[in-house]
Formats: structure tokens, sequence, C-alpha cells
């Protein structure tokens, strides 16, 4: 499940941004230290490997419904977690870029809800214990199972964090938890079963990949590992605190310049104050009956599901502002098709 | 400039799991000979070619090109000498432009930018790719996409051009144009290669190699005309050959 | 999407973006940043803005129509992606009753405002997205992203995603191909027959890589993947994002829409 930029504030777009960069950069530089060079053409091969398989679909045991490889997992147990976070995070960039899956601002929030809990959290702390010496075909289950739902509910907890802690839904966190978290469990579960399947397919095929890879893996150094993630979440809250801190008084205060410069409606009455970023949020939600007299309008189309209409107050500057947006699409379709009709007109041969 | 080129004397390699797949190959090539091996599959060709850049090192035996013997240590030095271009273009065409997969070799060989893209463009324009410079690999054609693997080889000067075959799964006009361009090469070049016809018109002289020993070694319109020996090899007379063959048969 | 289709979308993307328009010619960091800051000025609005986000529709299509990319394949695109926006959207109607008057006794509820609003956010964010990669090709962006300081392995490792992105695609294809015309109409696979799939084109990769790294060993790979292409940053790249990012901030504090309608009612008035 993809993140999209629409349902992100910049805040928590730009939180997940640091983490992702900032373990990109961690995963770079442990790499770097220990790199066998034939790695570096298998991990490009193996992202657009995970991003081919993607594209095949299988139907999903008791349902019916068809779903694909995830991939974080089989691709730390196969490369280890600092390559195989790079290898995440390359395909869910080319994802992004060329099926606009979510979009730039929610790149960041994809590669951590997708890379960092395979890599980082479900490898060492569920995988390795479980699997062992990784030889015994059921503890390979086990492990791929657990890490595998594990890794997908804490990517669909993710999804509702980010949107939540963003604010444009309206959808109460416990509806929106229940909603996502069942279906994530099955795919979870399905996602276990290929990562061992294919272990064991590899396994049989060419163990040696598996050898070398857990191997040259050097997780033993667990304590610095940690404080490395430890590091890793102060420096995402921090940031995140201090950028939605500013990002919540800073866009308030231009509303309210706003409001006073055109003249329009009252001001939500501003609650100062309030440290805690998060709370913006909340605060967001609670200004709502406020919000009636503020110069939003929906498209034209949606007058249709208007709900029993209420005495409203000052609809008129509403209909300027209407009128207002329906001239300034006019007239940016209006370029838009300008410029294209030029075009054509100037090379009539060119298709 | 010494006589011999690139010489192979009593070479015997053996794979980790026994089977030997060597068995005391000895030749020499010379300044701009141009040479065919040809041979059945598994008679040990991709392990000769394998050996012919260092990518394996004879578990006896010696390999020398110029006054440089293959070790471990001269592998850089020697893979200078000798430029290998592989079987499969989209193996071959690493980086995502024409233009950085040729410049690769040269930078990797230390040359200042100048000269890099000097060496590059004069390598493209040999193969007559030029035009496809800033083109993705997967954007180009069968035949371009071989004629720039060439290219990636040429750009680092190498005295020697080993080629595993340069027109497998080319269509008929991309395998003809590979062919002009070999000809039009004064390098020493080694081909291997299924394809007679190609050889015949390419090089000057064959070797055949059978088992991990190199069972014959003369001008290529001798060798390939030899139908017993071919048969023996699990290969067939040149089509161009065959027609002749089947009307000297008939005439005589 | 089947998987064909979804290949040829990909497909034609690339090739959309080796074309040469004024658009193609900037340089890549200049359009990274500036679909970057598009991005994060677009959701910066509060949840019930929809008419202040109009004028941003102008970026998209300038960028479009310069760069002379079909705007109906953008879009179609747009809307195949957009079934989690529009999933976690609709619900704002049912949650969030309060009402909203837009027009003298016309009234709806302020959901549908904030759902109007995800959807605005999402097509022109996604539709910017989409033209950054239709307008600078895929290694121009590594290279930008090179230069704006990520690491060099990183990028090294998106290039090579991207090479043989289309090659091992192909190989999919061409298995699924076979598994499809032996299934008989039954749609997908098992898991079983997945793994089994996906087992053999992970074997297939894995060789291919070792081809690969013989072939840089060959021309003299020793551990770094070199790149010598340096872009200057031109004039008319800091152009191009001092204009967009004025741009940016006039529609993000004046409130150009209402502005304008009441200039005109007041003109009409």
């Amino acid at each position: 499940m993809h993140m999209a930029d629409a349902l992100l504030s910049p805040a928590v777009g730009a939180t997940f941004w640091a983490g992702t960069i900032g373990t990109i950069g961690y995963a770079s530089k442990k790499l770097k230290e220990h790199l066998d060079d034939r790695k570096i053409p298998l991990m490009g091969v193996l992202g657009a490997f995970i991003f081919a398989s993607q594209m095949i679909n299988f139907t999903i045991p008791g349902t019916g419904s068809s779903g694909h490889l995830g991939g974080g997992m089989i691709l730390t147990v196969l490369l280890g977690p600092h390559a195989a976070f790079l290898v995440m995070a390359s395909v869910l960039t080319v994802q992004a870029l060329f099926f606009a899956d979510g979009g730039l601002l929610a790149l960041g929030c994809n590669i951590w809800n997708l890379g960092f809990y395979p890599c980082f959290v479900a490898y060492p702390l569920i995988y390795k214990p479980l699997a062992g010496d990784g030889r015994s075909p059921r503890r390979i289950l086990l492990a791929s199972m657990a890490s595998g739902i594990f890794v997908f509910q804490a990517g669909a907890f993710s999804v509702v964090l980010e949107t939540l802690l963003s604010g444009k839904t309206a959808l109460p966190f416990t509806t929106f938890l229940l909603m996502m978290q069942p279906i994530h469990l099955a795919i979870g579960v399905v996602e276990g079963f290929v990562t061992a399947g294919m272990i064991q397919y590899v396994r049989a095929a060419r163990p040696e990949i598996l050898d070398s890879s857990a191997s040259s893996a050097p997780l033993a150094a667990g304590i610095s590992f940690r404080n490395v993630l430890i590091g890793f979440v102060a420096f995402a809250v921090v940031t995140g605190g201090a950028l939605s801190w500013f990002a919540s008084a800073h866009p308030d205060g231009l509303e309210w310049s706003i409001g006073k410069v055109t003249g329009m409606g009252e001001l939500p009455e501003q609650k100062r104050g309030i440290p805690a970023a998060l709370k913006s949020v909340q605060e967001k939600t609670a200004f709502l009956p406020g919000y009636g007299f503020k110069p939003a309008a929906g498209e034209p189309k949606e007058k249709k599901q208007e709900r029993p209409a209420w005495p409203n107050v000052d609809a008129g500057t509403s209909l300027s502002g209407l009128l207002g947006g329906v001239l300034v699409l006019a007239i940016a379709f209006g370029i838009g098709w300008a410029i294209r009709a030029y075009r054509r007109y100037n090379r009539p041969g060119s298709p | 400039m010494s006589h011999h080129l690139l010489e192979f004397k009593d070479v015997r390699f053996r794979y980790p799991d026994g089977t030997e797949a060597l068995k005391g190959v000895s030749f020499l090539i010379t300044h701009g000979e141009s040479v065919g091996i040809v041979g059945a599959n598994g008679a040990g060709k991709s392990t000769l070619l394998l050996h012919m850049n260092g990518y394996l090192l004879p578990t006896s035996g010696s390999v020398t090109v110029g006054e440089l013997p293959l070790r471990k240590e001269t592998r850089p030095e020697f893979r200078r000498k000798v430029g290998v271009v592989f079987q499969n273009p989209d193996d071959q065409l690493f980086m995502p432009t024409v233009f950085d997969d040729v410049a690769f070799g040269p930078l990797n060989l230390g040359l200042p930018p100048d000269r890099v893209r000097e060496r590059v463009n004069d390598a493209l324009r040999q193969v007559g790719a030029l035009a496809l410079a800033d083109k993705p690999p997967h954007h180009l054609s069968g035949g371009e996409k071989s004629a720039v693997a060439i290219a990636t080889v040429i750009s680092m000067e190498p005295d020697i051009l080993v080629m595993d075959e340069p027109a497998a799964s080319l269509d008929p006009k991309g395998r003809r144009s590979v062919i002009g361009l070999l000809n039009s090469f004064a390098h020493s070049k080694i081909v291997a290669s299924h394809d007679l016809d190609l050889i015949l018109d390419v090089c000057a002289r064959c070797l055949v190699i059978r088992d991990g020993m190199i069972v014959a070694d003369g001008p290529a319109p001798e060798i390939l005309s030899d139908a017993t020996l071919l048969a023996e090899n699990n290969l067939e007379l040149p089509l161009t050959l065959q027609g002749r063959a089947a009307r000297e048969g008939t005439h005589r | 999407m089947s998987f064909e289709t979804a290949y040829s979308g990909i497909g034609r993307l690339d090739r959309l973006s080796y074309r040469d328009t004024v658009i193609h010619r900037l340089d890549p960091r200049a359009k990274v940043v500036a679909t970057m800051l598009f991005a994060v000025v677009v959701v910066s609005f509060p949840k019930y803005e929809v008419l202040s986000l109009l004028p941003f529709f102008l970026f998209p299509i300038l960028i479009g129509a310069l760069g002379d990319i079909p705007a109906g394949f953008i879009a179609r695109k747009v809307v195949a992606v957009s079934p989690f926006a529009v999933f976690v959207g609709i619900f704002n109607p049912l949650f969030d009753p309060g009402v909203v008057a837009i027009a003298p006794g016309v009234s709806v509820s302020a959901g549908w405002i904030s759902f109007a609003s995800i959807l605005v956010k999402f097509s022109l964010t996604i539709s910017a997205a989409l033209l950054l990669i239709a307008t600078t090709s895929f290694p121009g962006i590594c290279r930008g992203l090179r230069r704006l300081g990520i690491p060099a392995l990183f990028v090294s490792q998106l290039l090579f995603l991207y090479r043989y992105l289309f090659v091992l695609i192909e190989e999919a294809i061409r298995v699924v191909r076979a598994r499809d015309m032996r299934a008989f109409g039954k749609k997908g696979a098992g898991v079983r027959v997945f793994v089994r799939i996906v087992g053999t084109l992970f074997l297939r990769t894995v060789e291919r890589a070792e081809r690969i790294y013989g072939a840089m060993l060959a021309r003299g790979f020793r551990g770094d993947v070199p790149s010598m292409r340096s872009e200057m940053f031109r004039p008319a790249d800091a152009i191009f994002v001092l204009a967009a990012g004025g741009f940016f901030a006039l529609c993000r504090f004046v409130p150009v829409p209402q502005m304008i309608g009441r200039l005109v009612g007041g003109l009409a008035g």
C-alpha cells in the first residue's frame, strides 16, 4: 500500500524523508566498508528483478484475489540488510517516477514503510533468531511468516499514522486501523509463504548464494546497530517535531494575513501556545465549525451530493471565489492548449 | 613490437568440481591475424575465452600477451591489452547510456576527461554509432547493440579483440553489418562462433577445439571445407560452401 | 492493469523523456528541485482548501505543453494510481458532516470539500511527478541526484536498476506468457507456481549479474562506477527554478482565484 502526497502534510513528509535519506546514507556507508565488488551489479539487477516480479500476480489462496511480491524480506535474506535497503529504496524510487505510485513527497514515507521494517527491524530481531543457521525448512518458514506478518503490519500501521498525523483525512484512528491491519495480515502471511518458498528454491539450486550473504552480513555488532537505530528515531522525532511546529505555526499565520488582506471571513480562533506539534492535527479538526465561513468550495459536480441545506453565512464571498477558480482553470488550460496549437502549427510534419 | 601477440602454452584448466575443461592447449597468434575458434557445445570454447582476459587463470601452463604473462596481479594490465566482447550485448552494456558505457573502460584506465571523450567518439565513429551516444541501450536495435558492445572494448585500445558469438541472435541484416564492421578493423582478432559462414567471412585462420584440446589449426577456407573434420565436431559445412560442395558432387 | 499495459506505459514514459524540447533541455537538478518544491507547497495547503489550489494547475500544464507531452496519457496514468487516495479520502464526507456554503442557497458538507481538496492535491502532485520523468531522462535524474548529494552507491544502484528493468521485465513477460498459455483462462496462478516462476527468474538474474560482473572486470572495473558527465547549471535553469518558486509563493500567499473572481464580479457589476 503506497502512501500518497495528497494525504500528507509537509511536516510528516519531511520527517520521513529525513529518516529515509539518513538511512540511505547510513546503509551506503556501511556497505562501502566491506563491499564485495560483485554485489554492485547483483544489487542493481536484483532491483530490476523485484520490480519485474512485482508485475506478476498470483492468486491468494482462499480469497481469489491476486497479490504480488513485496520483496523486502527476500532481499534482506539474500543480500543482507544494508544492501537490501538500498535495493528497496531504488525499486520504490523507480516506481514513484514511472508508475507515480504515491508521488515524490510520499516517497520518503514509502521507502521507510516498505524498506526500513524488513531490513532493520524484522531481519535482525525476528528472522535471524527464528531461522537460526537457516538450514531447517520449518524454521525458515516460521521465520519468514513471522517477519512477513510483522513487516506488513508495521508498514500498514505507518501508513495509518502518517495519514492521521497529516490531518487530511477525517477517518477516526481506530476505524482506519481496523480497515488497514486485517487486510495486511493476509498480505503478510502470503509474503511469508512466498519468501520461505523462494529461500527454499534458492537453497536447492544455488546454496552458495545464501551462505555468502549470511556471512557477509555483519549484523553481529548488534549494539552499535541498536544505537544507530535509536539515533535515527531520535533524529526523526526531533526534525519532525521542529518542522511540524514550524509548519503548523506558520500556515495559520499565513491564513491570518490572507484573511486580513482580502478581508474574507473571520479568523479561526487561534489556540496559541500549543507546544506539541501533533496536537495541531486535532486542533484543525476541532476548528471545523469555524471553517464554515472559509472561502472553500467544492467542485460543481459535487453539488448534487449536498446535505440538507443549513442556513448559511456569507455565501456571496464564496461565489466570487468559485467564479475566480473557474476562470483560473480556464486560463491555465487555455495557455496549455495555445502552446500545443502553436507547436502543431509550426511543425506540421512532426508527429 | 614482438613477433608473437598472444600465446597459450600447454594450458590446462580444471574447474573446482573436477571437470577438466582444457587439456593442454597451445597456439600462437601474431600481429594482425584474424583467428576463428570453432567447436561443439561443451568443447571448451568458453573456458578458453575466459582465459584470454584473466577471468579464469590456468591450472597449469602459461598465457602471455606480448611479453606479459597472465598472473593474478597482472590481470588489470592484461585486460587492457586483450579486449573481450561477451556474447550477450545486454550483459556487455551495463551503463545507462551508450556514451557512459563506452567511457566506462577509459575512465577505469584513469584517463583525463578530454582523452576519454576523444576515445569514446573515435570508438563510436569506428562502429558507425556516433549518433547513438546519448541513447539508453534498451532503445537500440540488436545490430546497434552489437556494434556498441564492440565500441565499449575498442575504446580501451586493446592490442587484440576477442569476440564470443558477435552475431548471435541478430537478424540477417544486423549480422551482415557486424561482419562488415569486423572486416573493417585492422585489429588482431579472435572470434569464437558457431556461425561458420561468419568465421569464413572474417577470419583467415581457424582453430577447432574438441574435448579441451586443439584438434585442428590452419587456414579457415581449408578447415571449414573439411566436411569430415567438421562432422566429427558436431559442425556442418558453412552454407556458402555447402552449395559449392553439392555442385561439385553432382558434376563429378 | 495487465502486465503488458503497465510495461508499455513505462516504455512510453521512458521514450518521451528522451525528446528534445525547452523543458527537456533544462538541468535535471532544476526540474527535480522545482517539482519537489511544487509538491511541498501544494500539500502545505490546509485540509479544506480547494480554490486556492487551482492556479497551481498552471505548472503541470505548462511543463506538459512546453515539453510536448500528451496530456491524455498523463491524465490516464494519474487516474490509474488514484485508488488509495480516493479510498482514504472518500471517508471524509462520512465522518465530517459540518456544512459549508459555497453559493447562495447551496451548501455541502465539509467532508466533501476536504475530499475535493485531496483529489485536487493528488492530481497536482502526481501529474507533476509523472511530468518530471516524462521530461527528464532517468539517467539525467540520477546525475542530478548525485550532484545534489545522494550517495554514489545508491545512485549507481538506481542506474543499474533502470538499465536492467526493461531486460528483466521482458524476461518476466516471456515466463508469464508461457504460464498463461497453459493456465487456460485461470487468472494468475497459485502461490506455488508463482514461487517457481519467480525462483527461476531469480536464478537467471543472479547468473546475469555474474556475467555483467565479468564484463565489468574485463573493462577495468575496480569497485567504483565512474562517471564524467558534468552538466553546467546554466542561467536558464536558475531562471526556471526562480520563476517556478516565485509562482508557487505567489499562489501560496495570495488567493488568486478569489481576487480574480472579485475583479470580474466588480467589472460585471
